[in-house]
C-alpha cells in the first residue's frame, strides 16, 4: 500500500468518529472535511460516499465544497504536504530559492508529489508569518523562521518519515514580537471584568431584557445593562478594524433591532481569517490575549441579545485552535462562558471555533458565513445584510478579532474613555504589522493618527521608498506621502503595513499581489473569475517585457470593469495594487514597456517549439522573430 | 479634375476554408460599381503574391496555423494602414482551433505514425514547408487589427456594407465594421 | 400609490418583492442577462443584467424593485461593460458557433448579437474540457459551460436531484456531476 492509502473500512471508521464528534450536522461539512483529512491526509472518494450515507447530503454537494478550498485535497498529496508562503515578504527573504533547495533535496517537482507519494511542495498565500518568514506549512502547521539548514533538517525529516508530532517543537513556535503595545496588548485586564462592568451599567435585569423578551419589549437604550453597553459602544465611537470601518455601535444596534423568527437565535461571529496579505495582529492577539478577545464577543452578545458564537480561524492558524480551545474550557469553568454567564438567570452564551482551509475570501463576512454553514464560500447577494439575515438566516454580526478586543476594553472602561484616544474621526488605538524592509518587524499598537513616517522610524526603516498600508486591497504610499497619518480622515487600515526599501522592484510588488488576487478569487461572478486572470496575463506580459501602451490602455479599462461590475470587495481592488504602482511608479513600469507598439503575450518563437522537436529542424525557417504588431 | 484615387485591397486566406472569400464574390453584380473605387492588391482574386507597401485595407480570412501564416499576417500589418479580420476563424480560431486542446505533438503523432496513410511513418521535415504553431491562435492577438467582421462567413451583404463603408459612400444600411471593440 | 421605479426614463410599476428585471419584464422591457431565469431562484453570478440604480452599479436579478428607484440600463456605458463581460464569457471557454449544435437557439449568442460584440477581444484561454459522453441520452459539452448554474438550481431547486454542482474556485470553477466516476452515465441521469 502506498503512503495515502487506507483501507475502506478505516476510511468509514475516521468519517463515522469525526461525524459523530460533529452530531451529523451538515453544517459542519468544512470542519468535518479537514478533520478527516487530518486523518487519512486527503479526502479519498470513500470517505466522500461514507459522508454522502451519514450526513445525507448528495455528492455533489461535498465535493463542490471540498473543491473550493485549497487546503481540502480530493487527489493525494503525499503523508508531508509543504506549502511555501508565498507573499511578496516571503519572497524579499528568498523563499525561492528555499523551495528549489527542498525540492532538489527531496527530488520532486515543484507542485507536484513525489513519485513514491511521499512529499508534496507547493506555495500558498500569505501565511501571516511575515515578520518571521520566510514561512511554511507543513500538513496545516506554520513554521517560521526558514533557512537554509533548517530546510535541509526538514528534508532529512520526511526522508526518515518522521511524524510531524515528533519534529523539534522549536520549529514550530511562532513569535508575536510585540514591538509597541497599548491599551489591548497592555490591557491589565481579568477574564470577566468587562463583562461584570457591562452588567454593572445596569441595576437590573440587563442580560434577560435582550434574550428573553423580543425586540419590541427590549428595554429603551440606556437603562437596561445591554442597552447601556450599547450606548457605550456607540459613545466610544469604535469602529470596524477589517478594514470596511463601519461603526460597530450601529452594526450591533441593527442586530439587536433584528426581529428574531420563531426558533432563531442572534449569532455573534469573530471574523478571524486574516487573510490580506501582509496583516498577523489577528494572530497575535487570539495568541497574546484570547480572553480578551473572547470577551469582546460575550459583551457583544451581552448587548445584542445573542446566544451563540463562533470564532473562524483561517486555517493557516490551525495551530492556535488546541489553545484556543483550552481557554474557551476554561472559560466556561468560571462561568464566562456558558449558562446564566456571570449568575445572571438567562445569560447564555457559548463561542465554538471554526477553522478556515486557505481561501481569502471567507474573510468576506457573508463568504465566510457561507463557509461557517458548511458551504462554498462565496459571497451572498446583499442585501439582506447579515445583520437581519445571517448564519442560516438569523441575526448576526461579524466583526473583526480587534474589534472585539476593544470593544472589552469599552465596557469595562467605558465608551468616553476610548473616544479620547485617538484622533476625533478615529477613536482608539490600531494594531499594525509591520514587515518589510526595516529592523524591527513586528506588532505595533498605536493610537490612531499616528503618521507613516513615525511608525517607519519606530520599526527601524531606513531608504524606504514605498509602504502597503492595509495589504493588496489598501493603498501604496510613496516617500511624498509619509507624513499622513493612519486613520479613517486619511489612511483607513485593516493593518497590515509592508515596507519596501528602494531596492525593491515595485512592479514585481503589483504583479506577486496581482497572483494573490487572481488565485483568490471565488469564481463566483464573471468580471472577477475571468478578469482577474486577464489581468494576471497582462502583468505577466509585462514582466515578461512585451508589454505596450495597449497593454496599460487594457489594465485601465479592466479597473474600471472590475470596480463597477463585480460581485464582492475582492474583484473591487483586484486592481488596486496595479494602479497605485502605475501612477506612483511608473519608472518600473517603463523599464518593462519595452515597446511602443502592440506585442503578442506569448512567445512566437516558443509556439513552434513542439513542431521544431517533431520535425528535427532548426533552420532558419524553423523559427518566428518577436516582431511588433501595429501601433497600440 | 482628376479622378478620385482608388483604395487599394490586399485579401489573404490564412488558416481558413476560403468561404469568406467565396462570400465576398457574394456580392455579385455589385463588384464592378465596388471596382470604380477599389483595386485589389495582393489577393488570391489577382494572384498577387506581395503587399505594395501602400495599401489601403488588409482584409485577412483564417486564424494563424502556422508560421507562414504569422509572415503574411505580419506582411499585411506592415503594408496595410487598416486591418480587417474577417470571419470566425479570424477571430477565434474557429474550426482549426479545435485542435487547441491537444497537444500538437500527439497530433502529429496520429496524423504521421498511427493512423494509415500516405506518410509512411514520417513527419514531413521539409524546410520548404511551414511548421505549426503549439495552438492556433486569432489573428488579433498577434497583430492590432482595426476592424472585425464575425459570420462563418459574414455575409456578402455584410461584406458590401463593410466596402460601402469603407470607400465613404453613405446609404449602409445596418452596422458593419464597428470599431474594433 | 407609488409603487413605480422608472428604467431608462419610464415608469415601471412592480409588486412588493419583485426584483428590477422582474418588474422590467412584466412592463415588457428586456434587461440582457445569462443566469437568471423566471422560473428559478435569482442568483446574480454573471453580472450582465447589471444596471445603475441611484448611479450604483448593482444585478437588477437579485435587487429588489423599490418605488423612486432610479434605474439605467440601456446606456453606451452599461452596455459597453455589459460586452466586455460577454467577451470574457467567450474567451474564458469553447465557444465555436459555427460548428455548434446550439447556434441560433443560444442565450450567449443572442446576447452578443444584442450587444454588438464583434470580436471577443482578449486573448483565448482555449481550455481544455473533455466531453462527457458517457450517458446514452445526455451529452455534457463542457466547453460551452460558462458556469451559469442554472442547471445546478433546477436540478436542486425543482427536481430535487442534485445532478449538478460547481466544485473548484476561480478561474478553475467547473461543473461536476453526482457520480463516483465523475461521469455523468454512471448516474441514471434520465433525459426528458
Ligand atoms: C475579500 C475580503 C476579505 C476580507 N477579509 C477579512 C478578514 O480577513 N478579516 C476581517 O476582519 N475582515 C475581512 N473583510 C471584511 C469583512 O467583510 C467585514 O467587513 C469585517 O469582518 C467586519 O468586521 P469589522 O466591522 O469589525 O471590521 C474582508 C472583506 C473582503 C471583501
Ligand atoms: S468579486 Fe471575485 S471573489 Fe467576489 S464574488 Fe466575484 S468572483 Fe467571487
Ligand atoms: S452547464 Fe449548467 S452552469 Fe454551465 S452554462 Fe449550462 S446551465 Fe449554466
Ligand atoms: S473560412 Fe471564413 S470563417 Fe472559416
Ligand atoms: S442575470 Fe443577473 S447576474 Fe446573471
Amino acid at each position: 500500500m502506498g503512503f495515502n492509502e487506507m483501507h475502506a473500512e478505516a476510511v468509514a471508521g475516521v468519517v463515522d468518529r469525526v461525524i459523530n464528534r460533529y452530531k451529523r450536522d451538515p453544517t459542519c461539512m468544512l470542519q468535518i472535511l479537514r478533520e478527516v483529512q487530518e486523518s487519512c491526509d486527503w479526502i479519498p472518494p470513500e470517505a466522500i460516499d461514507r459522508m454522502q450515507a451519514m450526513l445525507g447530503v448528495p455528492r455533489t454537494k461535498i465535493e463542490g465544497v471540498a473543491g473550493f478550498y485549497s487546503f481540502i485535497y480530493t487527489e493525494p498529496r503525499g503523508k508531508y504536504r509543504v506549502l511555501f508562503s508565498d507573499n511578496i515578504t516571503d519572497r524579499m527573504q528568498g523563499n525561492r530559492a528555499m523551495m528549489e533547495r527542498l525540492c532538489n533535496n527531496l527530488w520532486v517537482e515543484r507542485g507536484k508529489v513525489s513519485e513514491d507519494g511521499l512529499v508534496s511542495v507547493g506555495k500558498t498565500a500569505c501565511t501571516g508569518l511575515c515578520d518571521q518568514g520566510p514561512g511554511m506549512m507543513v500538513n496545516n502547521y506554520a513554521i517560521g523562521g526558514m533557512s537554509e539548514q533548517r530546510i535541509d533538517e526538514i528534508a532529512e525529516l520526511i526522508r526518515n518519515k518522521v511524524p510531524l508530532a515528533e519534529w523539534p517543537p522549536a520549529y514550530f513556535k511562532i513569535e508575536d514580537n510585540i514591538r509597541r503595545a497599548d491599551i489591548l496588548l497592555n490591557a491589565d485586564f481579568k477574564p470577566g471584568e468587562a463583562l461584570l462592568a457591562a452588567r454593572a451599567r445596569a441595576p437590573s435585569d440587563g442580560l434577560n431584557a435582550s434574550n428573553m423578551r423580543s425586540w419590541r419589549e427590549g428595554l429603551p437604550s440606556g437603562i437596561g445593562g445591554p442597552g447601556a453597553t450599547l450606548d457605550e459602544i456607540k459613545r466610544s465611537g469604535l469602529r470596524g478594524r477589517g478594514g470596511a470601518g463601519f461603526t460597530t455601535g450601529l452594526k450591533w444596534e441593527a442586530c439587536r433591532n433584528a426581529q428574531l423568527k420563531a426558533g432563531h437565535q442572534r449569532i455573534v461571529v469573530c471574523n478571524a481569517d486574516e487573510g490580506e496579505p501582509g496583516t498577523f495582529k489577528d494572530r497575535v492577539l487570539l495568541s497574546k490575549c484570547p480572553d480578551l478577545v473572547f470577551e469582546g464577543m460575550t459583551v457583544a452578545a451581552y448587548a445584542i441579545g445573542a446566544t451563540r458564537g463562533f470564532v473562524y480561524l483561517r486555517g493557516e492558524y490551525r495551530y492556535l485552535l488546541d489553545h484556543l480551545n483550552a481557554v474557551l474550557a476554561h472559560r466556561r469553568r468560571e462561568n464566562l462562558l456558558g449558562k446564566d454567564i456571570c449568575g445572571l438567570p438567562g445569560a447564555d452564551f457559548d463561542i465554538e471555533i471554526h477553522v478556515g482551509a486557505g481561501a481569502y475570501v471567507c474573510g468576506e463576512e457573508s463568504a465566510l458565513i457561507e463557509s461557517l454553514e458548511g458551504k462554498r464560500g462565496t459571497p451572498r447577494n446583499r442585501p439582506p445584510f447579515p445583520v437581519t439575515n445571517g448564519y442560516l438566516d438569523q441575526p448576526t454580526i461579524v466583526n473583526n478579532v480587534e474589534t472585539f478586543a476593544a470593544a472589552a476594553m469599552i465596557a469595562l472602561n467605558g465608551g468616553e474613555w476610548y473616544a479620547g484616544i485617538g484622533t476625533k474621526h478615529s477613536s482608539g488605538t490600531k494594531i499594525l504589522s509591520v514587515s518589510g524592509d526595516c529592523a524591527r518587524p513586528g506588532i505595533y499598537e498605536y493610537p490612531f493618527g499616528i503618521s507613516i513616517r513615525q511608525v517607519l522610524e519606530d520599526c527601524g526603516a531606513t531608504d524606504t521608498q514605498a509602504v502597503q498600508v492595509s495589504g493588496p486591497s489598501g493603498v501604496c504610499v510613496d516617500a511624498s506621502e509619509f507624513d499622513r497619518i493612519i486613520g479613517f480622515e486619511d489612511i483607513p487600515t485593516a493593518g497590515a503595513f509592508t515596507i519596501f526599501n528602494k531596492t525593491r522592484d515595485m512592479f514585481e510588488v503589483a504583479r506577486n499581489y496581482v497572483h494573490f488576487f487572481q488565485h483568490e478569487s471565488c469564481g463566483f461572478c464573471t468580471p472577477c473569475r475571468v478578469g482577474t486572470s486577464l489581468l494576471k496575463n497582462l502583468m505577466d506580459k509585462l514582466h515578461y517585457g512585451s508589454g505596450s501602451p495597449y497593454d496599460f490602455a487594457e489594465i485601465e479599462k479592466l479597473n474600471q470593469l472590475l470596480q463597477s461590475m463585480s460581485h464582492c470587495g475582492l474583484g473591487h481592488t483586484a486592481c488596486n495594487p496595479v494602479l497605485d504602482t502605475i501612477a506612483k511608479f511608473r519608472p518600473y513600469y517603463e523599464k518593462r514597456m519595452m515597446q511602443q507598439d502592440f506585442t503578442p503575450a506569448f512567445d512566437l518563437d516558443r509556439e513552434l517549439s513542439a513542431a521544431r522537436q517533431m520535425t528535427g529542424r532548426d533552420d532558419a525557417g524553423a523559427h518566428l522573430v518577436t516582431e511588433h504588431g501595429g501601433q497600440a | 479634375m482628376t479622378e478620385k484615387k482608388k483604395l487599394k485591397v490586399a485579401t489573404t486566406s490564412l488558416a481558413g476554408c476560403f468561404g469568406c472569400h467565396m462570400s465576398f464574390l457574394d456580392i455579385d453584380e455589385r463588384l464592378f460599381t465596388l471596382l470604380e473605387h477599389i483595386e485589389f492588391d495582393r489577393s488570391p482574386l489577382t494572384d498577387i503574391k506581395t503587399c505594395s507597401p501602400d495599401c489601403d485595407i488588409g482584409i485577412i480570412e483564417g486564424g494563424l496555423c502556422n508560421a507562414e501564416n504569422v509572415h503574411v499576417l505580419r506582411e499585411f500589418r506592415k503594408n496595410c494602414k487598416i486591418l480587417i479580420a474577417m470571419g470566425a476563424c479570424a477571430i477565434n480560431g474557429g474550426l482549426p482551433a479545435q485542435r487547441n486542446h491537444l497537444p500538437l505533438t500527439t497530433i502529429l503523432e496520429e496524423v504521421y505514425h498511427t493512423s494509415p496513410g500516405l506518410a509512411n511513418g514520417m513527419i514531413p521535415n521539409d524546410p520548404e514547408l511551414p511548421l505549426p504553431l503549439n495552438q492556433v491562435h486569432p489573428i488579433h492577438e498577434v497583430v492590432k487589427i482595426d476592424y472585425f467582421m464575425p459570420g462563418c462567413p459574414p455575409s456578402g451583404r455584410r461584406n458590401l456594407e463593410g466596402a460601402d463603408r469603407s470607400v465613404g459612400r453613405q446609404g449602409a444600411r445596418t452596422r458593419a465594421w464597428p470599431d474594433a471593440l | 400609490m407609488s409603487y413605480t421605479f422608472t428604467l431608462d426614463g419610464k415608469v415601471i410599476p412592480f409588486a412588493d418583492g419583485q426584483t428590477i428585471i422582474q418588474a422590467a419584464s412584466a412592463a415588457g422591457v428586456f434587461i440582457p442577462h445569462l443566469c437568471y431565469h423566471p422560473e428559478f431562484k435569482p442568483h446574480g453570478s454573471c453580472k450582465l443584467c447589471t444596471v445603475r440604480v441611484n448611479g450604483r452599479h448593482t444585478a437588477s436579478c437579485t435587487m429588489r424593485a423599490s418605488a423612486g428607484m432610479v434605474v439605467e440600463s440601456e446606456t453606451e456605458e452599461i452596455n459597453a461593460e455589459r460586452r466586455a463581460l460577454t467577451q470574457m464569457l467567450f474567451v474564458e471557454g469553447n465557444h465555436f458557433c459555427p460548428s455548434c449544435e446550439q447556434s441560433g437557439n443560444c442565450q450567449l449568442q443572442a446576447t452578443a448579437y444584442h450587444l454588438g460584440m464583434m470580436s471577443p477581444h482578449y486573448d483565448h484561454f482555449f481550455p481544455n474540457r473533455p466531453v462527457d459522453a458517457s450517458h446514452p441520452e445526455v451529452l455534457l459539452e463542457f466547453n460551452r459551460c460558462i458556469l451559469c448554474s442554472l442547471c445546478v438550481r433546477a436540478s436542486r431547486d425543482v427536481d430535487g436531484k442534485n445532478v449538478f454542482a460547481l466544485s473548484g474556485r476561480g478561474i478553475k470553477t467547473h461543473l461536476i456531476v453526482n457520480a463516483k466516476s465523475g461521469a455523468a452515465g454512471r448516474y441514471g441521469l434520465r433525459a426528458g
